[in-house]
């Protein structure tokens, strides 16, 4: 299986995600640096860690969208491969266009960091499969603009297709309905911003962000 | 030489904050009157911040040595050998004077210093932590000042991506018109590839990298008289603004190039920016330095040598490379996108030189600049004078507490204990996914890729170090090491970031110098030195209305090894019928005049409202003893919960210990004493661990085979009661987190 991470000049996370990739997948994914114009051959998986990709003054991720490296990564989720977007990943994605909907500041204006108790809208994902359905999981949130926002046509849409995939079982940033994660149309691309690598084993104080890896990774097998 | 003599004038020396006296020192060093460019290097050098002038004799004093030291103070961070060949370089310093003016920026850069001061030494920075001082929260700006410096610590440590794991926050009045802000990075490196700042080898050259310099932060040596220079916008002093997004770039690519073998020393720009850089790397290596200022990477068009010298602009460094390594060097700072440009060399000339447009603008020699550096061994009060000055007595009339449960209710509900959620929810503190701990006795971060983890606690008790700066220096040592004991580390060296008022006063000396032989005292009996600090002195302001003098404030920053993460305990209670057992000092089984118990409680204080009384002394030895006891019980995995006892004594301790499992417990009082004393009393040195069923028997063996040392000899055992219920000491649970929770949501939100 091949993946690979992209890596924004002001990704923090990038490290974290190739851990738990590695860990889950068993093989070290590709590093890609932002400035790369092309994406390992064959690559199986995508994803765009959180962070502050370069330096978010402008609005989080709307640079980072028009980066050479990302015109590569609309063009693989074009094809089907999947992406999954962590916080500033989702950011990423959302300004690059590969999701609707906007992440605004968190509606109490301050940073939030916390564990996020999360429901799992839809087991029927790439990402999801895993889970149980109405299950309740523990996701740690990080993150100063998480507040999602959509209109109403648009948020009825993502709710009637169950394109929403991750729900705030408590309210956290403000996020229109509760949302924490979407997939677009073809449910191959997630963006969330909770942090599922920071949940990967026993010494994190939870694993059910392994259970989203794992979901792919088997998946990904079924499908090759 | 472009010298204006007539500059130099009685005013302008004034300005610079040299006394005439010390401006002889400065004709003598240089042999000749100073221009304003050297005036103001002199006057940054033999600054307080730079020179230690008032604090260096004192300082010497302090233990600084152990095997497993590799490097203690002089350098930009200690460095401590953690084992299988990688080391632990950590530093804490104050940020306080800036964070007062303007709080987000002021708290930011403080972060973004002491990063710097890490990572410049070849680590990766691998945890923040910070210890905060305010003043009364109704006082009219506090409210500001701390979302302020809250919000600058996270933007910042957030951003660059290092999670911020522990920290304290204190209130008191004393701190109204002088906030401290105190920030701490620990990071990792291998052994062999630490990074020192002295410059060798001549003709090698010096290169600056990083962000441009501009006006920002020339203010001890700024002038405001009109023939300094026309332009008086420019003269205008200006907080630093940081740039988390090119620390970040700064760190990546400094680790990168550290990767090589590039590099022949590295120093940050921080306070004294490229004055104290370049002085100090040329003073270390015993060599001179040439730099032309002209090729300064400049912010703003029309910047003087003056201000480029005296810029306190964030996010820069110097270096010295080796010779024809500068295009491998340029690549990778090209590549981060940062600046780069050799802008000197070093020589054997044992000089400062700086040349600007073609000409000579200083020329200073370094050894004098060194060498007749001002020091002082200025006044102070011997302990029984201190003691009388502070009104220190032993209390009369101590009342009781009527109603134990009630006092805790209100006690957890103060300012002094409320949960701190709303400060560490802004904090990322997960950031690296090697963090194991946050929010118990001491923060906790894996070492990456190991099984061996850093446990981290910032610890100093202001109101005891006033009542009596030698045990209050103690104290502050000893709680720092209990804190990591506490999480299963074995403690190994501190930091200190050390804020006082004016050394001038003979009563403010005493507090310095009887808290350093306090600090040294208890350094030296827990094997546990100091490898790095800091001095701010002067914090004291009538500006706002508020005391003059800050409390003293000894700020600890303790770092200890857990070598196996999978004996970590926390400060929760675990589970129903868990054994609840103080491990204290013996002496304590019965109370003791001399122990003062209740003098300086938070009990007395916020249930009272009296603060006085002795603070409460800590015998070393036993300190060492229980620390060693509950290594021990921890290392044979037979303790389900321990948590230091501090601020609020044993009720509250246990109380901790109750939120953070959610589950309550039946506790007996000692009836040797009285309520008060026993569940609010802040006598030093315990511990409360739980132990659960089955490991009873083995705990009991342990306790039998008695003490393995003379300090071990020391320490007793009290069964305190056992976990289980929804109650403490008669209130529930749920009623004493709603109280814990309250303030901070109301303060803020209301």
């Amino acid at each position: 299986m091949n993946t690979a991470v992209v890596t924004f000049p002001g990704s923090n996370c990038d490290r974290d995600m190739m851990v738990a990739i590695a860990e889950v997948f068993g093989k070290q994914p590709t590093q890609v640096w932002h400035r790369d114009t092309a994406l390992p051959d064959r690559v199986d998986f995508i994803a765009l860690p959180g962070g502050f990709s370069y330096g978010d003054y402008l609005r989080s991720g709307a640079m980072a969208a028009n980066s050479p490296i990302m015109r590569e990564v609309k063009a693989a989720a074009a094809r089907g491969v999947p992406v999954l977007g962590v916080c500033n990943g989702f950011q990423v994605l959302a300004e690059a266009g590969l999701l609707p909907g906007a992440l605004m500041r968190n509606a109490g204006q301050r940073f939030v960091c916390r564990d996020a108790q999360l429901k799992v809208e839809n087991t029927q994902t790439l990402f999801t499969a895993g889970y149980e359905a109405g299950e309740t999981i523990t996701i740690p949130v990080a993150h100063h603009d998480g507040n999602y926002f959509a209109d109403e046509a648009t948020l009825d849409a993502l709710e009637g297709d169950g394109r929403v995939v991750f729900r705030y079982a408590h309210a956290t940033n403000g996020s229109r309905r509760d949302i924490a994660g979407i997939v677009n149309e073809s449910g191959t691309v997630l963006g969330m911003m909770p942090h599922p690598e920071r949940a990967i084993e026993a010494a994190h104080g939870g694993t059910d962000g392994r259970r989203l890896f794992e979901s792919l990774a088997r998946s990904l097998a079924e499908a090759a | 030489m472009a010298t204006n003599a007539s500059q130099i004038t009685p005013e302008v020396v004034e300005q610079h904050g040299l006394s005439p006296e010390e401006y002889e020192r400065v004709l003598n060093a240089l042999g000749r009157e100073p221009n304003l460019l050297e005036l103001g290097i002199f006057s940054v050098m033999w600054s307080e911040h730079c020179s230690y002038k008032s604090s260096r004799l004192h300082l010497k004093k302090l233990p600084t040595e152990a095997e497993w030291v590799i490097c203690g103070p002089g350098e930009n961070a200690g460095v401590i050998d953690i084992g299988d060949g990688q080391a632990a370089i950590f530093k804490m310093e104050s940020h306080n004077h800036p964070s007062y003016i303007e709080p987000y920026q002021g708290a930011a850069t403080g972060v973004g210093g002491i990063l710097r001061d890490v990572f410049t030494m070849g680590a990766r920075p691998v945890a923040n932590a910070n210890a905060l001082r305010f003043g009364r929260p109704d006082h009219p700006k506090m409210k500001h000042l701390v979302q302020g410096v809250v919000a600058g610590i996270g933007g910042y440590g957030n951003c660059v991506g290092v999670p911020t794991v522990a920290g304290e926050t204190n209130f008191d009045p004393a701190y109204d018109g002088n906030i401290l802000v105190n920030a701490m990075t620990v990071g990792v490196a291998d052994a062999d590839k630490i990074f020192y700042s002295a410059a060798t080898g001549v003709g090698n050259p010096i290169v600056y990298v990083g962000s441009k310099t501009g006006r920002d932060g020339i203010h001890g040596a700024t002038m405001a008289s009109a023939d300094f220079e026309e332009d008086a916008e420019a003269k205008r002093p200006t907080v630093q603004v940081g740039d988390p997004f090119t620390e970040k770039l700064l760190i990546e690519a400094c680790l990168e190039l550290m990767a090589t073998d590039a590099i022949v020393a590295i120093q940050d720009m921080g306070a004294a920016g490229l004055t104290s850089s370049s002085v100090e790397m040329a003073s270390n290596g015993g060599v001179g330095i040439r730099l032309k200022m002209d090729d300064v990477p400049q912010r703003e068009e029309g910047m003087t040598p003056y201000e480029m010298m005296l810029s306190e602009s964030q996010e820069r460094m110097l270096m010295v490379l080796k010779p024809g390594r500068e295009p491998q060097a340029r690549a990778i700072f090209e590549k981060w996108e940062l600046d780069f440009a050799v802008i000197g060399e070093v020589t054997d000339t044992g000089r400062m030189v700086l040349d600007f447009e073609g000409e000579t603008v200083c020329d200073i020699p370094l050894g004098p600049l060194a060498d007749d550096a001002p020091l002082y061994d200025r006044p102070y009060l011997s302990r029984e004078e201190y003691t009388q000055w502070a009104k220190i007595t032993p209390m009369k009339n101590v009342p009781d507490s009527a109603d134990v449960g009630a006092d805790l209710l209100k006690l957890m509900g103060s300012p002094a204990l409320a949960s701190r959620r709303w400060i560490f929810e802004q904090y990322d503190r997960q950031v690296g996914a090697d963090t194991l701990q946050t929010g118990g006795d001491a923060g906790v971060v894996r070492v990456h890729g190991t099984k061996k983890a850093l446990a981290i606690s910032t610890d100093c008790t202001p109101r005891y170090v006033h009542a009596d700066p030698y045990e209050g220096g103690k104290q502050a040592v000893a709680e720092a090491y209990r804190n990591l004991c506490a999480v299963g580390a074995k403690p190994l060296a501190i930091t200190n970031c050390l804020n006082f008022a004016n050394p001038q006063r003979p009563e403010i000396m005493a507090q310095i110098v009887h808290a350093l032989d306090g600090m040294g005292e208890a350094c030296r009996t827990l094997d546990f030195p100091v490898v790095s600090g800091n001095v701010s002195l002067y914090n004291e302001s009538k500006a706002t209305g508020g005391g003059s003098a800050i409390l003293p404030t000894p700020a600890i920053g303790g770092v200890g090894l857990v070598a196996d993460y999978d004996t970590l305990t926390s400060i929760g209670f675990k589970g129903e019928g868990d054994a609840i057992y103080l491990i204290a000092p013996e002496f304590w089984a019965k109370p003791d005049p001399v122990r003062s118990h209740l003098g300086k409680s938070l009990w007395l204080k916020e249930i009272h409202g009296r603060d006085e009384g002795r603070a409460p002394p800590v015998d070393l030895l036993a300190e060492r003893g229980a620390g060693e006891i509950v290594l021990r019980l921890i290392e044979e995995g037979l303790l389900s919960a321990v948590h230091d006892c501090s601020d609020g004594g044993l009720a509250v301790t246990l109380a901790e210990m109750a939120l953070a499992g959610n589950i309550g417990a039946e506790v007996t009082a000692n009836d040797a004493y009285t309520p008060a004393q026993w569940w609010f009393g802040e006598d030093q040195s315990r511990y409360v661990v739980t132990v659960s069923p089955d490991k009873v028997e083995a705990f009991n063996a342990i306790v039998a085979e008695g003490p393995e040392s003379e300090a071990a000899a020391l320490v007793g055992f009290r069964r305190l009661g056992t976990v289980g219920g929804d109650s403490l000491l008669g209130v529930e649970v749920d009623e004493l987190r709603a109280a814990n929770e309250a303030f901070f949501q109301e303060w803020m939100e209301g």
